[in-house]
């Protein structure tokens, strides 16, 4: 564990420390970049506001998150079903993609009013993608040799999906929430300044009061979620995958 | 004479006639083919790389039709899906799955109990020698011990036809005069008929019966011979004068244009 820990900590105490003396010796001016020790004492005096904040952007990132895995997972066994469907609908998914978010998010707020509704839809609408090609490339890329074998023995579709097709793509899927789970904390974040509340809107309104502190401190808690939300990922990863994945395999 | 009648209830005999296959509308694999297999036999199949063997053994277990011909099995009431079974060239395991429930895949998809499933596969895996190795996974198994696993999944239904498509090409000499010798053992036992699909000469001269070679082009039968070797076949045989004059004749069969 601290093996794993120590390399990536090095180098954050070390800018976090060449930050701090930089902006005390006046090299860089406080009111562009805060200092490491202003940003912690930002995030103790607003702690009540700061918390209060996490907490919404977290239910709005792990709702939104959560309603993409299962929904694109549901969309990508659908698209696997047949090669017809695929073509008509596959290109839609990937138009989807490509739509920026921050340009639709005044959209959700019509439809879904200023709230957690807004948030929900904009965590959700960025990182269904990722769901949807990866496990749609995991059900797709089947050993030929053990369809053969699950057809030789009378297995269903079915069957075949939940024996076969969907474990062995479990891998790829994993990967894909690796990818959703950071854009659905950065869905949240945008829904929010449009959509009011949370770290979002703590974020809006401090830039507006110049105070940088108060930002960095605000998309340090974020980057603390999305953090959260990767190892919860990586901890289902090494769990699940312990026993027969190559990418699992050193961490027993 | 009795294990010859073991043998006859056992096996599956096959025949096709006329068989062809043809892919993408244009490249004829194999054409008019005709053969006649008896049951219980062991049948190697010997022929250069692209000759349409594995489309043959894919074609006798029905996971891809003919586009002429018929492949007809005797007893008619032969049920291809459950006493049909397919080793492929590696052992293709579930990586997810123990080697007992690995093993115990085809059971589970007939939908054999639990108790009865697990009992079964117990046995075959004691006869292909993992009665310990049970509840390893694949990656913790060198590339014989899959194979094992991999052959012991075929047997668990006990079949009457057994196809394999070059199962030990990737092995270590070693292990693959092993389980040579032991899948003959086994052949013997159980009187299934076996159709090998291998490009070595030395490994369908020790294993099969009966030999055929068939030519590049079409699946043409350039040899089909009874090799005139004893039954017991143990590892000594492997340099038997009579071995090597069967592996001369399906050499100079191979060579041959």
């Amino acid at each position: 564990m601290l093996k794993k820990l120590l390399p990536p900590l090095i180098p954050f105490v070390v800018v976090t420390l060449a930050l701090e003396w930089m902006v005390r010796a006046g090299i860089v001016a406080g009111y562009l970049v805060p200092a490491p020790s202003a940003v912690f004492r930002a995030l103790l005096d607003n702690r009540d506001e700061l918390a209060a904040a996490m907490a919404k952007t977290s239910t709005g990132a792990l709702v939104g998150f959560a309603l993409s895995t299962l929904s694109g997972i549901v969309i990508a066994v659908l698209l696997s079903s047949s090669r017809a469907i695929q073509r008509s609908f596959y290109p839609y998914a990937v138009f989807f993609q490509t739509v920026p978010i921050i340009a639709i998010a005044p959209l959700l707020v019509i439809w879904f009013g200023y709230g957690m509704k807004t948030v929900i839809a904009s965590a959700f609408i960025v990182s269904i993608f990722p769901v949807i090609a990866n496990t749609l490339q995991g059900l797709l890329s089947t050993d030929p040799a053990l369809r053969d074998l699950f057809r030789l023995y009378g297995a269903s579709a079915a069957v075949t999906l939940v024996k076969l097709r969907f474990p062995a793509a479990l891998p790829q899927i994993l990967t894909g929430l690796r990818v959703a789970s950071g854009l659905a904390v950065i869905g949240a974040i945008v829904g929010e300044f449009i959509g009011g509340a949370g770290l979002g809107s703590v974020v809006d309104v401090a830039r507006t009061q110049q105070r940088v502190d108060k930002v960095f401190a605000a998309v340090l808690l974020a980057s603390v979620l999305g953090l959260a939300l990767f190892g919860l990922i990586n901890l289902i990863s090494a769990v699940t995958l312990r026993r027969w994945h190559a990418s699992e395999q050193e961490t027993i | 004479m009795s294990d010859s009648i073991a043998i006859a209830e056992r096996g599956v005999a096959l025949r096709l006639e006329g068989v062809r296959r043809v892919f993408d509308n244009q490249l004829v694999v194999i054409d008019d083919f005709n053969l006649s297999i008896d049951a219980g036999e062991f049948l190697a199949v010997l022929g250069p790389s692209g000759c349409g063997k594995s489309t043959l053994l894919r074609m006798i277990a029905r996971l891809s039709p003919p586009d002429a011909g018929r492949i007809v099995t005797d007893p008619d009431a032969f049920q291809v899906q459950y006493q049909t079974a397919f080793v492929f060239q590696d052992a293709h395991l579930l990586p997810w799955r123990s080697v007992l429930d690995n093993a115990a895949l085809p059971l589970e998809l007939m939908g054999a109990g639990r108790e009865e499933r697990y009992a079964r596969t117990r046995a075959v895996l004691d006869q292909v020698g993992l009665a310990d190795a049970e509840a390893r996974y694949p990656s913790q198994l060198s590339g014989g011990m899959r194979m094992r696993v991999s052959l012991a999944r075929a047997l668990v239904t006990e079949p009457r036809l057994l196809l394999m498509d070059e199962p030990f090409a990737a092995l270590d000499e070693i292990t693959r005069f092993h389980l040579e010798v032991r899948l003959r053992e086994l052949w013997k036992i159980r009187g299934m008929t076996v159709i090998f699909v291998t490009h070595s000469i030395s490994e369908a001269a020790f294993l099969a019966n009966r030999a055929i070679v068939l030519a590049r082009r079409k699946g043409h039968i350039k040899l089909d011979r009874k090799l005139d070797l004893p039954v017991e076949r143990a590892n000594t045989l492997r340099s038997d004068p009579r071995i090597g004059e069967e592996m001369n004749r399906l050499m100079s069969a191979m060579e041959e244009e």
